[in-house]
């Protein structure tokens, strides 16, 4: 066990946090009924990393837990049924909305939110589920773009989200979108800023330790966008990656950045197998 | 009115007579408690929802008094007696003066 | 951050009001017992409290409330910049006398429920939550 010691100092701090050694052995199932695959054996390419992957939902306490477990207990189902809202509402020169095009959400987007970020074929560039609402709005509907890591983008991201819970993540990382994936790769192993930490310094080497009073997890983005306690609101994936890598006091790439889409790609596919749990809660 | 609030209720379609019914509700809203800063320092002036109400065909199930303290995003989760077939009326009042409602029916076989 | 001798000062004198303060805030919270009350006993039993024994954000703890026949139960927490939380007001039609919610703590501190109970009598419930600070502000 790598983290013996600093488990060890963490414990002694925290004392009744009993379950701060790695992630906890509860099973996720959303309204008793979508059963959510939260530990899995690691997708091929972490097979020298990693034996087991583990959502970000094994790292929270059980009251935290508890909230992803109903929707009338998650916060963010208010925004998904705002993003439904926005959905079926016509934005732009061409008079559409959402719906003109795609319908019924529940039906045109399910498995989507499992598969992004996904090479594009026409644009020659691996697009983000967030890039490709963008591209609708501007393109189809003669819309303004959503600003990047915005409310109403969080929410719109998070009803596609919705329609693919329970689907394991299925990101492909090999063809075309493989160039894109290296330079995900490059940044995720890079020790950036003052601290000179690297996303694999707290999430490769040292997830289920604490962190001060919080419990790192291995950084998996399967459950977002996501509920955070911290600032009560959805939180885009670009969100926390700004907020991490400004956290090891560094300059931080921007939402919608080349690089946070290269990195959103990579990290995708470190959570192949585990299910989409979009919108979920964390601290 | 604040913008984008948004309640959202869960009351049972469906009850016998004289039935305990779980209702749980969620309204999106700031509640800003009046403590926080804003990046020139100056405070940011309260602005919460400080009441909520539930009645059944016109009867109080509950009334809470909210101060800043409750979270933004206000929830609450209680349960009423359904004697009848009949209507909950939820109704949220803003410090704005602003009134939010949302109701639900549910029929009694 | 550069201090002058006159911040130093200004610190020590904040640091001198500070040790006075839980004083103001506990004499905040008797006032709105008070109020609640108007100085009634307060009889252990009768009330129960929920509360985590660890909350992992101070944002959103989740609590619940219980007073069987209560007509009102209020929730304050004593270390709060401002005690008052909710007060719980039940009517003909509530089927019990509980209900649940998520409140705001500042840090580590007592919460405390009292009930209006059937008979007008008073009850008081504590529970003390441990707020965690987080080490990642992400």
């Amino acid at each position: 066990m790598k983290f013996k010691a600093m488990t060890a100092i963490a414990a002694l701090v925290a004392a009744p946090l009993t379950a701060v050694a790695g992630p906890d052995e509860d099973n996720l199932v959303v309204n008793g009924e979508i059963e959510m695959v939260t530990t899995t054996d690691a997708p091929a390419h972490l097979q020298d990393t990693f034996d087991t992957i583990y959502s970000g939902w094994h790292f929270r306490s059980d009251e935290t837990q508890a909230l992803q477990m109903d929707d009338f207990e998650n916060p963010a189902m208010v925004f998904v049924d705002q993003a439904q809202e926005m959905w079926d509402t016509v934005e732009g020169s061409e008079g559409k909305s959402c719906a003109s095009c795609h319908e019924d959400v529940a039906e045109s987007m399910k498995g989507v939110r499992a598969v992004y970020p996904k090479w594009n074929e026409a644009a020659g560039e691996v697009r983000t589920l967030s890039m490709q609402i963008n591209a609708c709005r501007e393109d189809n509907m003669g819309a303004d773009p959503f600003k990047y890591d915005s409310a109403q983008m969080a929410a719109m991201e998070s009803l596609i989200s919705v329609q693919s819970r329970g689907m394991p993540v299925n990101v492909a990382m090999d063809g075309p979108a493989a160039e894109t994936w290296e330079q995900g790769k490059e940044i995720y192993y890079t020790r950036f800023g003052q601290l000179e930490l690297s996303c694999a310094s707290c999430h490769e080497l040292n997830y289920g330790n604490m962190i001060r009073a919080d419990h790192l997890s291995q950084g998996q983005i399967n459950g977002f966008p996501t509920y955070r306690l911290k600032n009560a609101k959805l939180n885009t994936v670009h969100g926390r990656f700004k907020g991490c890598i400004r956290d090891t006091r560094a300059e931080t790439f921007a939402p919608g950045s080349p690089e946070f889409v290269a990195l959103e790609l990579y990290v995708a596919t470190r959570g192949n197998g585990l299910s989409v749990e979009g919108p979920s809660v964390r601290n | 009115m604040a913008s984008g609030v948004k309640p959202r209720v869960k009351v049972p379609k469906s009850a016998s007579a004289g039935e305990a019914v779980e209702i749980k509700t969620l309204i999106s809203h700031q509640m800003e408690s009046g403590q926080r800063k804003d990046s020139d320092g100056n405070t940011i002036p309260r602005s919460i929802i400080n009441r909520f109400t539930c009645e059944f065909n016109g009867e109080m199930v509950i009334d809470i008094e909210m101060l800043p303290a409750i979270s933004t995003n206000p929830y609450f989760q209680f349960e009423a007696t359904v004697p009848e077939t009949g209507t909950f009326a939820f109704t949220w009042y803003d410090d704005d003066g602003s009134v939010y409602e949302d109701s639900k029916e549910i029929s009694v076989a | 951050m550069e201090f002058t001798r006159r911040d130093t000062l200004g610190l020590a004198l904040g640091a001198a009001a500070l040790t006075v303060l839980p004083y103001r805030v506990h004499a905040a919270g008797e006032e709105a017992i008070q109020a609640f009350t108007g100085g009634a006993e307060l009889k252990e039993g009768g009330v129960q409290l929920t509360a985590p024994e660890i909350a992992e954000n101070g944002n959103t703890v989740p609590i619940e409330v219980s007073a069987p026949g209560a007509s009102a139960i209020m929730v304050l927490a004593l270390g709060n910049p401002t005690p008052g939380v909710a007060t719980f007001n039940f009517g003909p039609l509530a089927a019990s006398q509980a209900a649940s919610t998520r409140i705001r703590l500042a840090g580590t501190q007592d919460v405390v429920a009292i009930a209006k109970l059937e008979d007008g009598s008073f009850a008081k419930a504590s529970s003390t939550v441990k707020v965690t600070i987080g080490g990642c502000g992400g």
